[in-house]
């Protein structure tokens, strides 16, 4: 077969990358090499459109125990010798086309990056997007991915721990399905994704190869367009049982010292494996395809390489160590295959019964080698006309609040999501101290290291939409918020960062302020940017999704008597609101919902502002002053007055005075940087002195009840009732 | 009294059990490998408990594949001396497929994976508050197995509300009057679907579980 640029465009390469290509080979690839350089420099691998950007972000310091990128997920130290692994990736065309396998495959997917380090997974999250949850399409999608990432996680026994879920128009086609996962290790047991030594042997294990997945991650690199149906085989299949084993099997390997390296296959499986260790190593590796396992015949070699069959892992073990793997895998009922060994001339040789098939230089087809770099063009998006003409006095006040509560907490995007994670095992692991005392971020034991995790995924799209700049700090904020909330010091962030097609200007544009905005936050936070996952063309035919920069962060409590609970927790507490209340409905829920207003900046968000919120909340906390902290996010004030009632059924007494604030924004408003916590009767001075002493402002908005809900003198009935339609709000779309 | 937990591939509440069983009851646990078969160090006294999650993948009926395991062979002769076992979730599927206990455990009413907090009690207890975490939990037998059951008092656990009502809208999966969990004629060998280990840590603020197996006699 003859290899021109037009088999190159079929493969998704521009002539300029095909050019590129024979140049550095120095003579016409064949058709084996050529996919080999399609997957690999694939947005989705190779990150060509992305890293310049991304090398902006803060990737070094503080606890950070590997480089950003330089593993299969960000390692951080915990202290006592022990270090944190976590990462988030995204699965969302996998999604759109097959919500379950897509789904599935996403949570396998993520759990093998944190194991292949040698970490033990203890914790998942996933922040998940949809349609309007009216229609049924979105229903479809929504039962699909749910349950896919139920059946694979809750097989697996790794809890899933938290997440977030929203519905916008926007994710009609192009739904998002992140994954995240964290895991725990000795922070000198690191195994890392390097292959070495001249003559070391190269062992695949795990699952068979078959044709799944060929192509995803080329696949991954496109827009969705109707005839996105027919690259179904690009979607994987997962068996979460087959995972389980190759935890367990590789995590004892570790323990043998025979492991000199191991990668996980992921996107664009051998090849990418192969080109990412030796590239690494500097080596090169010679490896027979023809003994790799198979589960259909006649696999050709191209097939083999870009196979995306799932729960498989390459190994470089010590040459001598051979029977000590495969007695483990063995153990197992894992299938374990010597299938190459490292060689030193830096070139991935493939062959088929003794055949040289392929013969690439690993270097020229990884990210940080040949593969190319660009920056796009970017330009300010038209639509933000509409959003600088918007004018709050267009919008008349409110004046019956109670009504509008009753729709604000029956909207999918801020009711309860418990149709949801009722189907995830949250328990497994039994380190999930917020089932029974529940925080603004997850709180997860860290068994055997005396210290515990805050965990949270956050991203509110609308207000990236608005201004991606200021709505990329604001995911990051909400993230630190979170952790700060919940008593636990934020130490680093993971990043799953969702746009549309690259090669739009507008879209580029998006892209490039939100990270510049999420770069800034991470450094005023001092949370370092470990690692993630960059996954562009999600958009369909009626354009691309809302920028969508999802965070992943990590915190630590050092002492676990420092967690903080979201909720009330006693009657007669007093109730505070740290932060200034201001006249904004922007980009609110209320306006967005409630309104029908698409086009509105973003909430009223200053850096500054946040972070000595944040700090004034991590004293008290520390000095054991305050009994509740619950930030205010969608839905304002209000919904948050409700949601810190809901766990003991209690209710509040609420009477201020709204001042010169609009009503709707006094209680509706998603200004930023809010926090609303309870004080025990004794400490109300000593707290109130030591935030005014801070600078920072406070209200005394009222006091907790036994469950009457009375707001300036209106009776709003009792907090059962309002749970109730919380809780079933999702559920009564789902089931009509 | 002993414990025995046995670890089949696809287990994953083997480790969650043993940390219950060490630190939270201050009892000695051996884990026991699904291919091995000895059980000479255990006397009838002692206890072997077969651990929730998803053995052998569970891709056939739940626990069909594990009770061919050489294990369970040496699991249903201690059993049948007397020794106790105790099955949880996945275990209780396997003991149900073993035919060491009676009836099977069906899909879940709603055809969904379900976990949470439900509330569970004996006839003597108030309720406990008892995490689920299964997708075929919904127990079954026909009513003459379910009567003699009853007559011999081997329902140990039913679903409830916090007041301890049994009622069919306390039932989360759909079991067969409310059952959550039950023993043999002999009252050796346990099953629930319900899992106390998951109760007994004070760190987690639940320790109800401990008083379950207090009710077992195994604590």
């Amino acid at each position: 077969m003859e290899i021109t640029f037009e088999t190159a465009r079929q493969l998704r390469l521009t002539e300029e990358e095909f050019e590129l290509i024979k140049q550095k080979l120095g003579r016409t690839p064949n058709f084996t090499e050529l996919c080999s350089f399609s997957a690999m420099w694939s947005e989705h691998c190779s990150y060509k459109n992305s890293i310049k950007w991304l090398k902006t972000l803060p990737r070094e310091g503080g606890r950070m125990l590997v480089a950003a990128g330089e593993e299969n997920a960000g390692l951080m130290d915990m202290g006592n010798g022990f270090g944190v692994v976590f990462k988030i990736e995204s699965h969302n065309h996998p999604s759109a086309l097959e919500p379950f396998q897509g789904a599935a495959t996403g949570v396998g997917g993520i759990q093998r990056d944190i194991f292949t380090m040698g970490a033990r997974p203890i914790a998942s999250l996933n922040s998940l997007r949809f349609g309007n949850l009216n229609d049924k399409k979105t229903q479809h999608l929504l039962k699909g991915v749910v349950h896919g990432i139920g059946h694979y996680g809750n097989c697996f026994g790794v809890p899933t721990v938290g997440g977030e879920v929203y519905f916008e128009s926007c994710y009609h086609t192009n739904p998002l399905v992140n994954a995240m996962s964290v895991g725990i290790m000795q922070a000198n047991k690191m195994i890392s994704a390097t292959a070495e030594g001249i003559g070391n042997p190269v062992f695949f294990v795990g699952s068979a190869t078959g044709k799944d997945g060929i192509g995803g991650a080329s696949f991954a690199s496109a827009d969705i367009t109707k005839e996105s149906v027919q690259e179904l085989p690009a979607v994987q299949v997962g068996d979460p049982f087959q995972e389980k084993k190759l935890l367990e099997a590789c995590l004892e390997l570790i323990e043998t010292g025979a492991i000199v390296g191991m990668q996980d296959m992921g996107a664009a499986g051998i090849i990418c494996s192969t080109a990412e260790m030796s590239a690494k190593g500097g080596v090169g590796m010679r490896i027979d395809l023809d003994k790799v396992p198979t589960r259909q015949q006649d696999m050709k070699a191209w097939e083999l390489l870009l196979s995306e069959s799932q729960e498989r892992m390459l190994i470089v073990v010590e040459k001598g160590k051979e029977k000590l793997v495969l007695d483990v895998f063995d153990k197992w009922d894992v299938s374990a295959s010597h299938i190459g060994e490292v060689t030193g001339d830096g070139l991935l040789q493939f062959y088929m019964h003794d055949v040289l098939e392929a013969a690439i230089p690993a270097y020229e087809l990884v990210l940080g080698g040949g593969a190319p770099q660009y920056t796009r063009e970017n330009t300010e998006p038209k639509y933000f006309e509409k959003i600088n003409a918007f004018d709050i006095n267009t919008i008349e006040d409110i004046t019956d609040i109670k009504s509008i509560a009753e729709q604000i907490i029956q909207i999918p995007n801020i009711a309860s999501k418990r149709w949801v994670y009722n189907q995830y095992d949250s328990m497994v692991g039994t380190a999930n101290a917020s089932t029974n005392a529940p925080s603004d971020a997850s709180i997860v034991l860290a068994k055997g290291t005396g210290k515990a995790l805050a965990i949270t995924v956050d991203c509110n799209s609308k207000y990236v939409f608005a201004n991606p700049y200021i709505g990329g700090m604001i995911a990051v904020a909400e993230a630190a918020r979170n952790i700060v909330c919940s008593g636990g010091e934020p130490i680093g962030v993971t990043n799953c960062l969702n746009f549309g097609n690259p090669y739009d200007p507008e879209v580029y544009y998006q892209f490039v302020k939100a990270v510049t905005g999420m770069g800034d936050a991470c450094r005023k936070f001092q949370t370092p940017v470990t690692g993630g996952n960059v996954s562009f063309y999600n958009q369909g035919p009626e354009g691309a999704v809302y920028p969508t920069p999802t965070i992943g962060m990590v915190g630590i409590l050092d002492d676990f008597s420092n967690r903080m609970t979201l909720n009330y927790n006693q009657e007669g507490d007093f109730i505070v609101l740290i932060g200034k209340q201001k006249n904004d409905i922007s980009s609110s829920e209320y306006l967005h919902k409630l309104q029908q207003v698409e086009y509105s900046p973003a909430p009223a968000f200053d850096l500054d502002e946040e972070y000595n919120n944040q700090q004034i909340i991590a004293a008290l906390i520390k000095s054991k002053l305050i009994v509740s902290a619950h930030d205010i996010s969608e839905g304002g004030l209000m919904v948050t007055l409700f949601e810190k009632g809901f766990h003991k059924n209690l209710g509040f007494t609420v009477s201020v005075n709204e001042g010169l604030i609009r009503k709707d924004a006094f209680w509706f408003g998603e200004a930023q940087s809010r926090i609303v916590i309870t004080v025990q009767k004794s400490m109300l001075e000593t707290v109130m002195a030591q935030i005014q002493n801070a600078g920072i402002s406070a209200e005394m908005l009222g006091t907790v009840t036994s469950g009457e809900i009375h707001i300036n003198g209106i009776d709003f009935g009792n907090i059962s009732a309002w749970k109730e339609k919380y809780d079933t709000a999702i559920e009564n779309i789902l089931n009509n | 009294m002993k414990f025995g937990v046995v670890v089949f591939p696809g287990s994953n509440c083997d480790k969650d059990m043993q940390d219950s069983l060490l630190h939270d009851l201050q009892k000695e646990v051996i884990m026991l490998w699904h291919k091995d078969k000895d059980l000479s160090m255990f006397t009838t006294d002692d206890c072997i408990v077969l651990p929730g999650g998803f053995s052998f993948g569970d891709y056939l009926r739940c626990g069909a594949i594990a009770k061919f395991s050489p294990m369970m062979q040496s699991v249903i002769e201690f059993a049948n001396k007397g020794g106790k076992v105790l099955g949880v979730c996945n275990g209780f599927q396997i003991l149900c497929e073993s035919g060491l206990l009676p009836g099977v455990l069906l899909q879940n009413a709603n055809q969904q994976f379900i976990c949470k907090n439900v509330f569970i009690k004996s006839d003597e207890s108030d309720a406990l508050q008892i995490p689920i975490a299964h997708g075929e939990g919904r127990f079954f037998a026909n009513d003459a197995t379910l009567d003699e059951m009853e007559s011999n008092n081997q329902i140990l656990f039913r679903y409830c509300n916090k007041n301890g009502v049994v009622a069919p809208e306390f039932n989360p999966n759909g079991a067969t009057r409310n059952i959550a969990g039950i023993c043999n004629k002999n009252r050796n060998i346990f099953g629930m679907m319900p899992h106390p280990e998951r109760a007994t840590a004070s760190a987690l603020q639940n320790i109800d579980g401990k008083k379950i197996f207090q009710i077992l006699g195994l604590n």
